[in-house]
């Protein structure tokens, strides 16, 4: 054409004749401000309060487990396994039976005890706070609850101590939200008795007449698989989420016969309750 | 005249995937509104629920999002990205058998959504709730569609590149950035997988995306659909060249930043929240000079206004970007942003970008593609200007029940008594919302209303084109060969 035989005049004609400077341009401008405003967060020492205030974590995560959890051995110490169906639970005509192929059946739990308490530190979930975790995950309840707690009076007497940082450094992904059709659930956990919660989640308007919450009257109905919660643990790890070998170990004792009902109470019940915050401290300026 | 001119065009182009994408983008507008209506209904009549775990609320909304995000902003993008640069560098498509691909691709895509979205599969973040490994096949689509556009602008007979190409090639080039990274996650299952970030940097990275899928996906495609349809429409040349150059470096570079307003007050860092409430705040100026600009390109001929419903449809798209991109650095700002944030105000804002911007503007880029493609008239004039009426009223209800519902909740959270404690429990503000949800979904259900209208008046039109031969005319193939 005519018109290509003129020199371009300045940069943006050169630009507008030729797709490949525009396109090399182009990605480089869009570039700019997500490096600026996403890569400081990952090295700054500042963007997580536990560089400055270690106690609030849990010291001890990845090295002792959560829960540690004794089950049936035989003489030389091994776990027995038992006939399990293919969800992982355990037959109940079968009970009884153990199977020596390590391949086939499940572990049980005889025994738990907790290493943890809650205030000694923001830890990664137990693996039925996981299971948990993974159906408010599936259900979407991120889409009406937030967890996140702002600095601002009212906030804080709703619902308690502004969110940290750190409190959310084990949720992959986070859960802060964006909306609160219902109220928030960053410090829920210990409000309510498990029994109101399992009641709230089958039937949320026998316990609120004004909620619009929708019911999860299937969560009972749900039966946890231990393969499955061990398999997501070791995704977590593989991500930075300190699990030790022991906690992976206990997860199907942990899990073993629950329903969803039961590890959702677990996740609602852990939440905020993990560091113990003082009202005194400035955590964030 | 114009009917020859558009033979020639329908001849040299590749129009076969524009007509599907366009068909396929007024189905999911219907399905897409449909399904937000639903769950607009549950909010004000929770039976609705029915205790179905497939159609709970926290379900069925990412189903909405993904429908009138990526089914009916993604086929009208698609659709109208393919048609405008065939017309502005007058060359055919590099290759229309990959353009076939992406068509399929996309869809398939679609069907996935439908089906694991209820199923519960979800990676739980706002607007990428999609598994990985249909992340893996957006991103094949996506690269398909960006590649094949890039190579048509290549081998253009054009000497310049129009920049409405600007736009859709800023659109594709910023959505790989956000889609790559943001669904970095490790799988754990076939249909489970966890994001490789967390918390506070999860939260930016979430942002950055969610922002951006309004910000690039939803405006800056959306701007080249307007820059190239709004001139043709008018018949005249855009208002100002140098304001386009502006808008659109600006919106390139700008942009980007203004996830961050999303996490005011929370645990990311007050340099980062505020640093995107700054930019949020600057965008006003160039997001203004293009609405002037789109708007301006009518100036002399606003009596077209009168007879040219598609015209409508373009300029009250116009006007709810220029208040839409007003309203949003308002938000941004602290103080308000502290009592908008977590309320009904940001679904309003949502909504008069989403209802009165984006699918005014691709509801008129598509009824102006409609006579193009399929070389008649609309089936009725009559019935684009009741959808132009329904649209209109119903995102107006829309958008002021969740202003009032918005700062309506805000200032009952914030509330105190004479005695200095919560004047409100959390309860009270949910029982105070019931009016405005239930006059929500009759807004919704009126827009809804329109877009049924729309489509029964397309099919009637495809059908009055199939039954007088027009589209068999204008290929020039004998009726046999036309399938």
């Amino acid at each position: 054409m005519a018109e290509k035989t003129t020199p371009p005049k300045g940069i943006q004609e050169r630009m507008e004749r030729n797709i490949w400077g525009l396109l090399i341009v182009v990605a480089i401008v869009l570039s700019v401000g997500g490096i600026v405003e996403i890569v400081p967060l990952f090295y700054l020492k500042s963007t997580e309060e536990a560089n400055r205030f270690p106690e609030i974590v849990w010291q001890e995560a990845g090295s002792t487990p959560i829960v540690a959890v004794t089950y049936d051995t035989d003489a030389s110490g091994n776990p027995l396994r038992f006939k399990t169906d293919d969800q992982g639970q355990f037959l109940k005509k079968d009970t009884g039976a153990f199977v020596q192929d390590p391949r086939r059946g499940q572990v049980r739990a005889v025994e738990t005890t907790w290493n943890w308490q809650p205030g000694d530190g923001i830890r990664p979930y137990t693996a039925l706070e996981l299971a948990g975790r993974d159906i408010y995950q599936r259900e979407g309840c991120y889409l009406c609850h937030s967890q996140q707690v702002r600095p601002f009076r009212d906030e804080r007497e709703r619902y308690g101590h502004y969110s940290l940082a750190s409190e959310s450094m084990f949720d992959h992904p986070f859960q802060w939200g964006s909306k609160r059709t219902g109220p928030d659930m960053a410090r829920v956990g210990g409000k309510y008795s498990d029994e109101w919660h399992r009641q709230h989640l089958r039937d949320p308007r026998s316990m609120v007449p004004e909620s619009v919450m929708p019911g999860y009257p299937w969560l009972d109905r749900q039966r946890l698989n231990p393969n499955k919660i061990q398999r997501h643990m070791k995704g977590l790890r593989a991500v930075g989420v300190p699990y030790s070998d022991a906690d992976i170990a206990a997860a199907p004792g942990l899990v073993q016969g629950k329903t969803g009902m039961d590890a959702m109470v677990a996740y609602l019940q852990v939440l905020g309750t993990m560091a113990k915050l003082d009202p005194g401290v400035m955590y964030r300026e | 005249m114009e009917a020859t001119a558009d033979y020639t065009a329908e001849r040299k182009y590749d129009f076969d995937v524009v007509r599907w994408f366009t068909i396929m983008a007024v189905v999911y507008l219907v399905v897409g509104a449909g399904v937000g209506v639903y769950i607009a209904s549950e909010l004000a009549w929770p039976f609705l629920n029915f205790d179905n775990p497939y159609i709970s609320f926290g379900r069925l909304r990412p189903v909405h999002t993904n429908a009138v995000i990526f089914a009916f902003g993604g086929c009208t993008l698609m659709g109208t990205a393919f048609y405008t640069v065939q017309r502005t560098c007058g060359v055919s498509l590099w290759s229309n058998r990959l353009a076939w691909f992406t068509f399929w691709g996309w869809n398939a895509i679609i069907a996935l959504a439908v089906l694991t979205l209820p199923l519960g599969f979800t990676q739980s973040k706002e607007y990428a709730e999609l598994e990985w490994p249909i992340d893996i096949l957006i991103a094949v689509v996506w690269l398909s569609f960006t590649f094949n556009f890039i190579m048509t602008i290549a081998n253009r007979k054009t000497s310049h590149i129009y920049v409405s190409n600007w736009f859709f090639l800023g659109m594709m080039v910023m959505i790989v950035y956000l889609h790559v990274v943001n669904s970095l996650a490790i799988p754990v299952g076939l249909m489970k997988s966890y994001s490789l970030f967390s918390g506070v940097q999860d939260a930016m990275i979430q942002w950055w995306w969610g922002h951006n899928a309004v910000g690039f996906y939803l405006t800056a495609g959306f701007l080249g659909i307007m820059y190239y349809f709004v001139p043709k429409q008018a018949n005249r040349p855009i208002y100002s060249y140098r304001l386009s150059v502006i808008h659109f470096w600006a919106l390139m570079f700008g942009y980007v930043w203004l996830g961050a307003h999303h996490l005011q007050y929370t645990a990311l860092p007050d340099w980062t929240g505020s640093l995107g409430a700054a930019v949020s705040l600057a965008m006003i100026i160039p997001s203004w000079g293009g609405a002037v600009n789109g708007m301006m390109t009518l100036s002399g001929a606003w009596d077209k206004l009168r007879t040219d419903y598609v015209m409508r449809f373009l300029i009250i798209a116009l006007a709810f970007y220029a208040m839409s991109t007003f309203e949003g650095p308002v938000m941004s700002l602290k103080t308000v942003n502290a009592l908008s944030h977590y309320t009904d105000w940001t679904i309003g804002h949502v909504h008069s970008g989403a209802l009165g911007w984006v699918a005014g503007i691709s509801i008129g880029a598509i009824y102006h593609l409609m006579t193009r493609l399929w070389h008649t008239e609309m089936w009725s004039e009559k019935l684009v200007n009741v959808h132009f009426w329904t649209a209109t009223i119903g995102t107006v209800i829309y958008v002021v029940a969740m202003w009032v519902s918005g700062i309506m909740q805000g200032l009952m959270w914030r509330a105190y008594d004479e005695y200095g404690t919560l004047a409100y429990t959390f309860v009270e503000s949910v029982a105070a919302m019931h009016p405005y949800y239930a006059m929500r979904a009759v807004g919704g259900g009126i827009f809804l209303l329109g877009a049924i209208i729309m489509l029964f008046n397309v099919l009637m039109t495809v059908w009055k084109s199939a039954s007088a031969g027009s589209l068999r005319e204008a290929r020039g193939t004998p009726a046999v060969a036309a399938a």
